[in-house]
């Protein structure tokens, strides 16, 4: 066990170096340098520019050294924890990052609340008797909400939740200050948009429980229905889920961009979209360096978990 | 009068699917009074398990019972509400099962599996509950019984296992207990332990017992009556001595003649297996069911309805479901035997010697990094066998049988030693390296034969396509000559040839596989566990078939297999294997007879036989097969053996005693104490 999460840990390390590598090759082209000047000094003042006076604000800049050069101070910066400074903000990657990261890390905590309750109680009712009503009802809705896509249901709530019944606010920008009314759309939307894809898991997992031939003995020892579903069934059911529902972290971090752009809200997502459309290569690194963290951690924590969760395994 | 515990009267279950209702149990009628012990014997798909789900009124969500009435003392079950029913079963009427390692919760201790019986059917407390548990499983002999309390099912044996759902079904004393196969997924030591324990329950506790089983024999040891089962109806019932010495059922006496018998021989009294196969329950005959199968069927008598169940005699408890049974001349129904001369081996054709196979694995722990073990699969083996000869390599689970199949296939390397196959050295000789011709001497048939076949070719190109490899014919018409000819040996009819695997029965399938492994003309064919996963009414064909098939090529046969009675009855010569080592060989009949290795003694009283007239030494290993990546030192056998002596068994490999040319026993016992063995089995004069 020890063994497998050291080795997922140097797997992670391996890929940040190189994922990281990849892209300060892809941004040391001329034309994403351009790019950066434009958006800083405007498109007309650049088209002005003499050559010297360009390469003078590369030099400012940083940008005119090797990329290898600019790799190596780079990679022994972040072992120094210093990240580098944005060139569109200009202001120190860290603290950016790690303002935006709580942004989504809250957003992420309340779509988790409401999404682990709602699609494992879904999906365990669901699933306790297959082919049944309630079954046929959480599978159709599950389906539904699922196969709309986020910007959909983004426009769909914002439509009905702020533009209609005036709720709540339709933009999630918190640019008066933090406001909890703000995060409800952008919730909901993701909470909708997911819950689906959990419920059917979790529905899947425990129907195939429930024909097992360890439930068929729980109910022929006679146990009431209630002890058959809650000790027998659903710790076996669980186990599924559990992992899914890690993974899903993954997701909320890099897969929300287009939530956080529609409503305007300040996370990691959109973060990573404005940089990308910049230029703006360190931010871009250090997005990428945490987001590969996060889903080696997301599948060392759902491993584990699934050991933990599985005496088959675990005592093997 | 009292009340029986259990009546079935005219009960017909259905399953609904989306071709609409197949009736699973027809006219179904039982009546076990307390403390009986009934048997209900047949073959897959009979309704057996079904009767047993319906009794515990469990039929899943397509299944229900369509009419007839299920008396549980005296109680109609099928008027009864969810609550009564919850109160009956697992009190009153507790079951067990085949499976025990899939019947038992994964996550659960075993310890609470077994108190929560007492503690939600009589209100105990868990500390009480607890109590009662352990001392239940010192009841079912179960050795540390703390331990396995502590355990999860996957850390015990298959055989601890179910003793663990015996003690689970025992707990709250229930007046009825039904057994679905339990003992059909373990060895056959470690059965004869289980039937064993059956058998004190039923004498002890007063508990009636329905066992359901496809195994005669089994049903012989435990049960007083029986009903035989066929296509959803019972054809037999009756006392179990009745029904045995006198079968009046053509089904009945058809399953009689096909079972290895210890009278059985493959050259004086060979099998006769049933001919046909089991209609599917839409299409089932008008009359009686059995008709297309049965020699003793009459037009105009045996194809209209009704045919009840009908007592052989005016008052007798013995009743068959035949419309002729009284015509049939029983006596001179008997088999009709055509005896065939002895086949005479030839010329040395595959000799092993010192062959060793070891693995190693690597066993990991929870949170720690694994230890590195080896697993001795194979030590030491030799034997030789000769054309035209069949060579049995019979033990139990983790013997190494399957392993050495492997190595001889040259799907896995030998660890030291030689196996000669002509004049070729095989054993290191991966089957990469092989040529074609080395290859197409040496064929495998086996157990699955689902497994083997490509789903998506039709049997008839997967055949032709050997045909070529092997260089037998390469002329197109040729190969479709030979084709023809090997589905005529194995008697399918040609068509078949543009069949598909998954259109073909279970037995069809071991015939294609069998025309396989014959098509290149092999030397030598190693059949591993060819009949064990088929009816016994189709393994009867199926070996009668493989037989002679050998026989007209005068192929070498090494047949791999558990099954004591059907390698008495086939095999020429047997090695005996338990944990990787040869334990006895010899001649069959040095084999089953005294003197006998201790393991092969127990080996032979742990097989159940269905013949009134045999009689048995009791023999009852305890213990399970210990790992074969930890074996006992010494003797392998040392930890269940009843004759070990300690300091000498447990220290030092036995020697190997020479009884008579070719018939060695691997033991440390003197010659004289083997010499003095008493045969284990003997028929009572009738
Ligand atoms: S009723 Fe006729 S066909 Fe059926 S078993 Fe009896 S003799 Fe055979
Ligand atoms: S050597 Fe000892 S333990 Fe092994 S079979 Fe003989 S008597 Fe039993």
């Amino acid at each position: 066990m020890l063994k497998l999460i050291a080795s997922r840990l140097l797997q992670m390390l391996l890929i940040m170096v190189v994922v990281s590598l990849l892209l300060f090759l892809i941004f040391d082209s001329d034309k994403f340098k351009k790019q950066i000047a434009v958006a800083e000094l405007g498109g007309f003042a650049v088209s002005a520019l003499s050559e010297q006076d360009y390469e003078a604000w590369l030099e400012k800049k940083g940008l005119n050294v090797a990329f290898y050069e600019r790799y190596a101070k780079w990679a022994s910066g972040v072992a120094h924890g210093n990240l580098g400074r944005s060139f569109e903000k200009n202001e120190p990657v860290l603290s950016l990052v790690a303002e935006r990261l709580t942004n989504t890390g809250i957003l992420a905590f309340w779509v988790f609340a409401l999404m682990i309750p709602l699609s494992l109680g879904l999906g365990i009712v669901a699933g306790m008797k297959e082919g049944s009503k309630r079954d046929r009802v959480v599978s159709f809705v599950a389906v539904f909400t699922t196969s709309l896509p986020e910007i959909a249901t983004a426009i769909i709530v914002t439509v009905v939740f702020a533009l209609g019944l005036r709720w709540v606010p339709a933009n999630s920008s918190m640019v008066n200050g933090w406001d909890w009314r703000q995060l409800v759309l952008p919730v909901m939307t993701l909470v909708l948009y997911d819950f689906g894809y959990v419920a059917r898991m979790t529905r899947a997992s425990m129907a195939e429980v429930m024909t097992s031939q360890y439930i068929r003995t729980a109910v022929l020892k006679g146990l009431p229905y209630r002890r058959v579903i809650m000790r027998h069934a659903l710790r076996n059911a669980l186990i599924a889920p559990f992992t899914i529902i890690v993974l899903q972290l993954n997701w909320l971090l890099s897969g929300v961009v287009v939530v956080e752009v529609f409503f305007q809200y300040a996370g990691f997502g959109k973060l990573l979209l404005d940089a990308a459309l910049f230029g703006d290569v360190y931010v871009i690194q250090a997005a990428t360096l945490v987001a590969v963290c996060v889903a080696v951690v997301s599948q060392i924590i759902s491993d584990v978990g699934y050991t933990l969760l599985n005496p088959r395994i675990r005592f093997g | 009068m009292e009340i029986p515990v259990l009546e079935c009267r005219n009960l017909s279950i259905s399953y609904y699917t989306r071709q609409g209702e197949v009736p699973a149990v027809v006219d179904f009628n039982l009546r076990l009074m307390p403390g009986e012990a009934h048997g209900i014997v047949g073959e897959s798909g009979c309704g057996k398990s079904t009767v047993a789900l319906a009794i515990m009124n469990y039929m899943g969500r397509n299944g229900a019972i369509v009419g007839g009435e299920i008396l549980f003392e005296g109680r109609d079950m099928r008027t009864m509400s969810a609550e009564e029913l919850r109160q009956i079963r697992g009190a009153k009427i507790a079951m067990v099962y085949q499976e025990p390692m899939a019947s038992l919760n994964p996550s659960m201790k075993i310890a609470e599996q077994l108190a929560e019986v007492p503690m939600y059917h009589e209100g105990i407390g868990e500390a009480e509950a607890l109590r009662r548990a352990e001392k239940m499983l010192v009841q079912v002999r179960l050795p540390d019984p703390q331990r396995i309390m502590n355990s999860y099912p996957h850390q015990i044996s298959g055989g601890q296992q179910q003793r663990v759902v015996i003690a689970m079904a025992l707990l709250s004393n229930p007046r009825l207990l039904l057994l679905d196969e339990p003992t059909t997924a373990l060895d056959v030591t470690v059965e004869a332990g289980i039937v064993d324990l059956i058998k004190e329950i039923a004498r002890t506790t007063g508990t009636s017992l329905i066992y359901i089983s496809h195994n005669l024999g089994l049903i012989l040891e435990t049960c007083t009556r029986l009903t035989v089962m066929y296509s959803g109806e019972a054809v037999e019932s009756g006392d179990i001595h009745a029904v045995f010495d006198e079968m009046r059922h053509p089904y009945t006496r058809g399953l009689f003649n096909s079972i290895p018998l210890p009278g059985a021989d493959k050259n004086s009294r060979p099998l006769v297996a049933i001919r046909g196969q089991l209609p599917l329950p839409h299409a089932r005959p008008a009359g009686c069911y059995f008709a297309p199968r049965c020699d003793h069927f009459a037009a105009g008598v045996c194809d209209h309805r009704p045919l009840p169940m009908r007592a052989v005699a005016e008052g007798a408890s013995h009743a068959v479901r035949c419309a002729r049974f009284a015509e049939i001349d029983w006596a001179a129904a008997t088999l009709p035997h055509t005896p065939r001369e002895k086949v005479l081996a030839g010329e040395l054709v595959l000799s092993v010697e010192e062959l060793t196979k070891h693995y190693t694995v690597e066993s990991s722990g929870a949170f720690l990094v694994g230890a590195r073990r080896t697993v001795k699969a194979n030590e030491q083996i030799s034997f030789a066998a000769r054309e035209a000869e069949t060579v049995a390599i019979v033990g139990e689970s983790g013997c190494g049988k399957s392993t050495f199949a492997k190595v001889l296939m040259g799907l896995e390397d030998a660890t030291s030693g030689r196996v000669q196959l002509g004049d070729l050295d095989l054993a290191n000789l991966p089957v990469q390296s092989r040529n074609e011709r080395t290859i197409a001497r040496l064929q495998m048939i086996f157990q699955n034969p689902f497994d083997t076949l490509n789903p998506s070719h039709t049997v008839g190109a997967q055949i032709s396509r050997v045909i070529r490899k092997f260089g037998v014919e390469r002329d197109p018409e040729k190969v479709e000559a030979r084709l023809n000819q090997l589905l005529d040996i194995i008697k399918l009819p040609r068509e078949f040839a543009h069949r598909r695997p998954r259109q073909l029965s279970g037995g069809q399938k071991q015939r294609i596989g069998i025309a396989r492994a014959f098509a290149g003309d092999p030397k030598v064919v190693i059949a591993d566990e060819p009949v064990s996963a088929l009816d016994v009414s189709v393994q009867a064909a199926v070996t009668g078939l493989l037989m002679d098939i050998q026989r007209d090529n005068r192929t070498t046969l090494l047949f791999i297999s558990h099954d004591l009675s059907v390698v008495r009855y086939l095999a020429d010569r047997v090695v005996v294997m338990y944990l990787g080592r040869i334990m006895e060989k010899g001649s069959t009949e040095e084999i089953f007879a005294p003197p006998y290795h201790p393991y092969t003694e127990a080996l032979l009283a742990a097989v159940p036989i269905a013949d009134t007239s045999v009689r048995k030494r009791r023999i009852v290993l305890s213990g399970e097969i210990p790992s074969p990546s930890n074996p006992p030192k010494g003797c392998p056998f040392n930890t269940r053996c009843l004759y070990m002596m300690a300091g000498t068994c447990d220290a030092i490999p036995p020697p190997q005693r020479e009884f008579a040319a070719g018939h060695v026993i691997a033991c440390h016992l003197p010659r004289e104490t083997l010499l003095a063995m008493e045969p284990v089995i003997s028929i009572a004069p009738a």
